[in-house]
């Protein structure tokens, strides 16, 4: 157990950070020069936390696998990102940030990262509109704010629907001012394969140039892993193609433990599958369930098209079981309730595998303050409509309009069908309240660490938490470490430990090719997904655990004897990076299993159909799983599990109600 | 400057400004030539002309607009190039009709025929009229010069094709113009845009009616 | 429901490396559906070819939901395909026909040089952004965000600038090949917002020289690149672009 100390600062919730801010040992700046940083992944937190520390004046190298850092997929978050900054009046603060996330991470979540999270958040708003962030504005010229899931204040700030993408924008302006000025090195189209640990300290990475296949060393006195999540391991997700759990996996490997694996978020507004051609899901925006109505035919297996059913044959579920929440009850609950519906026949669309999201009554409602607005009394009904239009497409046009591209139905009309997807991972590596690994030297930041969000997250909460590792949070904790490293001059990649870990690299590569068998990794990652998604999504059971556990490992198996990577390794290759990555979530997958057996209560985004109340909802277990699980990889798929008591200070622990 | 002018944007910004001046340039020569119209067997035509020839300013401009002609060529055949460069490997296929007009991606065509045209056309007149002595002498006037040219039905012919390659080098030049000088605005570029399209028909359709009305002997 | 009924010729840039030549392949794919991506079909025929032990099509691509700016195709002669507004991994196939012959090249541009099969190499984008495409602030600096009112029309203005996902499609249309859009888009978004006033003209400089530099042409006027940009930013931004340009060089 004394490996994991969790390093939270003594003291009082709310003066947890500042006393730490003014107490943590820095670095001076002459010796900031002569120390190197590695981020691998160039999104929210890699992106910030490099341009936030070579700004400070460290040396930095950045990687990510992408053509550009701009690609990451942080750039995808469409809603926006929290802060308390309590602009609309309505009762927001630090404490109500604070209690939200940690509610809303069914009480799974470190109370002093969290209270952190919510004293930064602020900041980052600030930094982002002085970085020409475009975000929303009111007539007044102020910033705009809408409501999230989860919460009952107005603390969302965006940018349309590409909250994300501005904001990454922001921060790899940042990252390129300081590659322009010589700070940053970046490495685009490289990938992470393998950390260098030496005397116990993660020493630098070897990373393959993806275009010439060459294995390539570098030394950094701290890695910083930013690599985001491993939803990808579901085959089907709202990931980007390229998102992958590699740099953490191999971190892990080498001796960071793995937190709580098994909290996967499912995210209840996804455009439903088509067929078995998906390569992937879209999400649509849970900013849409401001003003959108979910619902389903109150009979079973109804035919009739959504237009042609009568409000009171409709069951809007979600405002009936929770009518203090309705359409806004946190993800986890939402994604659950359509599952049931669905299951229950009560699904939409060729699949029956979908439920309806309806903008009927907010398009009327809109029409009639816009009239009022312009000033015309008796509005005609296709005044009303249009004008409800209007306004919705002005707050939601990007999202109907890519909603409309895919399945080719207009949402203005009918209504849009929408399953749940995996989405988010809230387990990652492990990481102390200076964000360090249980490996000295290497960080993890971002979705790619565990700590934030506890067994559920939030809508609006991942930017700000990628954000704030990055611009806030490292640039403090890092000198904790780095001030004792000055004396470290930079090590030769002719080290011993680099040669080793690049012929690991390189063994690991060879193997890929020399197994010649006649699958494609594809066909591979998508039975994993299928196991994942069947055994290990939206409710897992005993059995279904056990089981998947077992085809995951025979399904590894016949992977490392029947895959065929055709081409070269010295060259531009897609198909060996994705078996690389399909390897390690081969790996992964059968964690997440054990932990998600090993967690025997129902919490947040991880629901065990054996522990649910009467009425369905998930039944935690506090007396048993108030705990963290973080887990060593002991080799050969051997795992150990270490605990992370949480302890509730300043939060009375309760159970989680939307009702 | 020397840095403003080899950037592109200066590049750009040197073809829009020679190109309206050749623009005001078309409005005081097509204002002239319209005295033929009075159809008073040239006398108001002849002492525009001669009114032309000899105003120092007039003169002055006149080697204005040859640098200003030489600038614009000069400047377009630089741009050509490092256009071309800019792609060496060229698409198999390439719809540029889905999202462009031919014309604005003819520029280079058009102005080469309107310059083929121009070295006929100043051989024509201006070689005769400043260079020789035939109109100095009293032996010839300009209008006589008109009337004897475009008896001959193969350069009335040329003359018309070439006032639609001008046509549609100032469909597109006379808004370009705009655009490169920065001054594109959601009022007033309509504006600019239809004030373009009617110049570039009508000026155009002017000055193709001149060798026409000759010929056909409206104008005597 | 996976299999539809679309078989198709396809046309293919097949190119080993940056060094050796490359050539159009043609290929057949079969029960192609409708409600299938572009990239899906691909990922059909890429599926094929491993099967029959041929190397696959290497094509850039990540978010699959038009926005990360990856995905990079010249298809039937136009960039992203037939439809306007959208990329590659937004175009469906029921955009187009049984029978049909689909020509599929790299963006081409000088400045955009391939790297295998239909990836090219957009890192000019990042430099030109390097040398300004930024406001000058360090993490911390920040005053509070309400402080610098900005009225909507602007912020929105500066937003539909900001809206470019960098993927190329402007230069690859261009029949110049000229990445004008792309850096005028960037120069408006800080134009247009009172933080960005500082470095306005630096800013200009130095990004119109950094472009000129990695050898994209020059802008025609065409339009074309404002039809083909996936995010519709608007022409009016070169213009801006110019002006500003211009007026930091009298300065």
């Amino acid at each position: 157990m004394s490996k994991i100390e969790s390093n939270i600062p003594e003291g009082n919730l709310e003066q947890k950070w500042s006393k730490y801010k003014s107490t943590v040992a820095l670095v001076n700046p002459a010796n900031k020069r002569s120390l190197e940083i590695i981020v691998i992944g160039s999104g929210l937190a890699g992106s910030s936390a490099a341009a936030s520390l070579a700004e400070m004046g460290y040396k930095v190298k950045v990687f990510c696998f992408q053509d550009s850092p701009r690609r990451a997929h942080s750039i995808a978050a469409q809603g926006g990102i929290n802060a308390a900054k309590n602009y609309q009046n309505d009762g927001d603060s630090t404490y109500r940030l604070f209690y939200d996330t940690i509610k809303g991470g069914d009480y799974r979540a470190r109370e002093g990262n969290v209270h952190r999270l919510a004293e930064v958040s602020a900041n980052i708003i600030d930094q982002c509109v002085a970085q020409g962030v475009p975000l929303a504005r009111e007539y007044g010229g102020m910033l705009s704010n809408r409501s999230f899931g989860g919460t009952q204040v107005q603390r969302t700030f965006y940018a349309a629907g590409q909250t994300g993408q501005q904001l990454l924008l922001g921060a790899y302006s940042a990252l390129e001012r300081q590659v322009g000025l010589g700070a940053v090195e970046m490495y685009s189209r490289h990938e992470m394969l393998e950390v260098v640990i030496i005397d116990g300290k993660a020493r630098g990475i070897i990373a393959r140039d993806l275009v010439n296949g060459k294995l390539e060393r570098h030394f950094g006195h701290a890695v910083l892993l930013c690599t985001g999540g491993y939803g990808n391991v579901f085959y089907l997700s709202t990931n980007a193609m390229g998102s992958n759990v590699t740099a953490a996996w191999k971190a892990h490997k080498r001796g960071a433990f793995f937190g709580n694996p098994c909290y996967t978020q499912i995210h209840p507004t996804c455009i439903p599958v088509s067929g078995d051609h998906q390569s992937k899901l879209t999400l649509m925006s849970e900013s849409l369930r401001n003003d959108g109505r979910i619902w389903v035919p109150k009979k079973q297996g109804d035919t009739r098209k959504a237009n042609e059913i009568p409000e009171e044959e409709r069951d809007y579920y979600l405002e009936r079981r929770y009518p203090a929440f309705g359409n806004l009850v946190p993800r986890d609950v939402a994604s659950r309730a359509a599952k049931e519906r669905c299951d229950a026949g009560f699904g939409v669309g060729n699949s029956k595998m979908a439920v309806y999201l309806d903008y009927k009554a907010a398009i009327d409602r809109y029409g009639k303050t816009q009239a009022k607005k312009l000033n015309i009394d008796n509005p005609t009904a296709e005044q009303l409509s249009e004008f409800g239009k209007q306004v919705v497409q002005e707050k939601y046009g990007n999202l109907f309009e890519m909603y409309d591209q895919i399945t080719g139905e207009n949402p203005y009309e009918v209504p849009m069908r929408i399953y749940p997807a995996v989405h988010y991972t809230m387990g990652g590596l492990w990481v102390d309240y200076n964000l360090m690994t249980t490996v000295p030297g290497m960080y993890a930041l971002g979705e790619a660490n565990f700590s934030d969000h506890g067994a559920n997250r939030l809508g609006a909460s991942a930017l700000m938490q990628g954000l704030a590792d990055g611009y806030f949070v490292i640039p403090y904790t890092i000198g904790a470490y780095l001030s004792k490293e000055i004396s470290v001059k930079p090590i030769s990649t002719d080290h011993e430990a680099f040669v080793n870990a690049e012929n690991d690299v390189r063994t690991i590569i060879d193997k890929f090719f020399s197994i010649k068998g006649t699958k494609s990794v594809d066909h591979f990652h998508k039975r994993l997904g299928k196991i994942m998604w069947g055994k290990c999504g939206m409710a897992r059971n005993e059995k279904g655990l056990e089981e998947a556990i077992q085809e995951i490992r025979v399904l590894r198996e016949e992977f490392w004897t029947d895959l065929r990577v055709l081409g070269t390794p010295n060259e531009f290759n897609p198909e060996l990076e994705k078996a690389g990555r399909v390897a390690d979530f081969l790996e992964l997958g059968e964690l997440m299993c054990i932990d998600a057996l090993n967690r025997n209560e129902s919490c947040g985004g991880h629901f065990r159909e054996e522990y649910q109340t009467d009425e369905g909802e998930a039944n935690r277990d506090d007396v048993n799983f108030s705990y963290v699980a973080a887990w060593e990889n002991k080799g050969n798929n051997n795992y150990e599990l270490h605990k992370e008591e949480l302890k509730f200070e300043a939060i009375k622990i309760a159970a989680r109600s939307y009702k | 400057m020397a840095n403003f002018l080899q950037s592109s944007i200066g590049k750009k910004v040197l073809m829009s400004i020679t190109g309206l001046f050749l623009i005001s340039f078309l409005v005081v020569h097509c204002f002239l030539n319209s005295f033929i119209f009075f159809n008073d067997g040239g006398v108001m035509f002849n002492e525009g002309a001669e009114f032309m020839a000899h105003n120092p300013i007039i003169r002055t401009m006149e080697i204005v607009l040859f640098i200003g002609i030489i600038l614009h060529i000069v400047q377009a055949l630089i741009l050509t190039l490092q256009n071309q460069k800019a792609r060496p490997i060229k698409y198999a296929v390439q719809n540029g009709a889905a999202n462009s007009k031919w014309y604005s991606r003819s520029m280079g065509l058009l102005g080469t025929l309107i310059l083929m045209f121009l070295i006929i056309h100043l051989k024509h007149f201006w070689y005769v009229s400043r260079l020789t002595d035939e109109i100095t002498s009293g032996e010839e006037t300009l209008f006589g010069e008109m009337i004897e040219v475009f008896e001959n039905p193969m350069i009335v012919l040329l003359y018309v094709l070439a006032m639609f390659s001008l046509g549609y080098h100032l469909l597109h030049g006379f808004q370009s113009a705009f655009q490169s000088l920065g001054l594109n605005h959601k009022k007033y570029s309509p504006l600019i845009a239809a004030i373009g399209f009617w110049f570039s028909i009508i000026v155009p359709f002017i000055f193709a009616m001149m060798p026409i009305s000759i010929y056909f002997g409206l104008i005597k | 429901m996976s299999t539809g009924n679309m078989n198709l010729t396809l046309k293919i840039w097949r190119q080993k490396n940056g060094k050796e030549a490359g050539n159009l392949v043609s290929y057949q794919v079969k029960d192609i559906s409708p409600d299938m991506s572009f990239l899906e079909m691909i990922d059909v025929l890429n599926e094929q070819l491993i099967n029959k032990g041929d190397e696959s099509i290497a094509f850039d691509h990540d978010c699959r939901e038009g926005i990360c700016g990856m995905c990079s195709m010249f298809i039937n002669g136009r960039a992203h395909g037939p439809k306007e507004g959208i990329t590659t991994c937004q175009l469906h196939m029921r955009s187009f026909k049984d029978g049909d012959t689909i020509v599929v090249e790299p963006w081409r541009a000088a400045s955009f040089p391939v790297i295998k099969d239909l990836t090219v190499d957009r890192s000019a984008f990042d430099r030109i952004i390097a040398k300004g495409g930024y406001i000058s602030v360090n993490t911390g600096n920040a005053q509070d965000a309400n402080n610098i009112p900005i009225p909507k029309t602007e912020a929105d203005a500066a937003f539909n600038a900001a809206a470019c996902i960098g993927c190329g499609a402007c230069v690859a249309t261009c029949k110049n090949s000229s990445a004008m859009l792309f850096v005028a888009a960037k120069i408006s978004q800080f134009a247009l917002l009172p933080q960005g006033q500082v470095e306005r003209e630096t800013r200009a400089l130095n990004m119109v020289n950094q472009m000129d530099e990695e050898g994209f042409g020059n802008c025609t006027n065409t339009g074309a690149c404002e039809v083909e940009c996936p995010k519709g930013i608007s022409l009016e931004n070169i213009a801006r672009m110019n002006r500003e340009f211009y007026l930091a060089n009298i300065k």
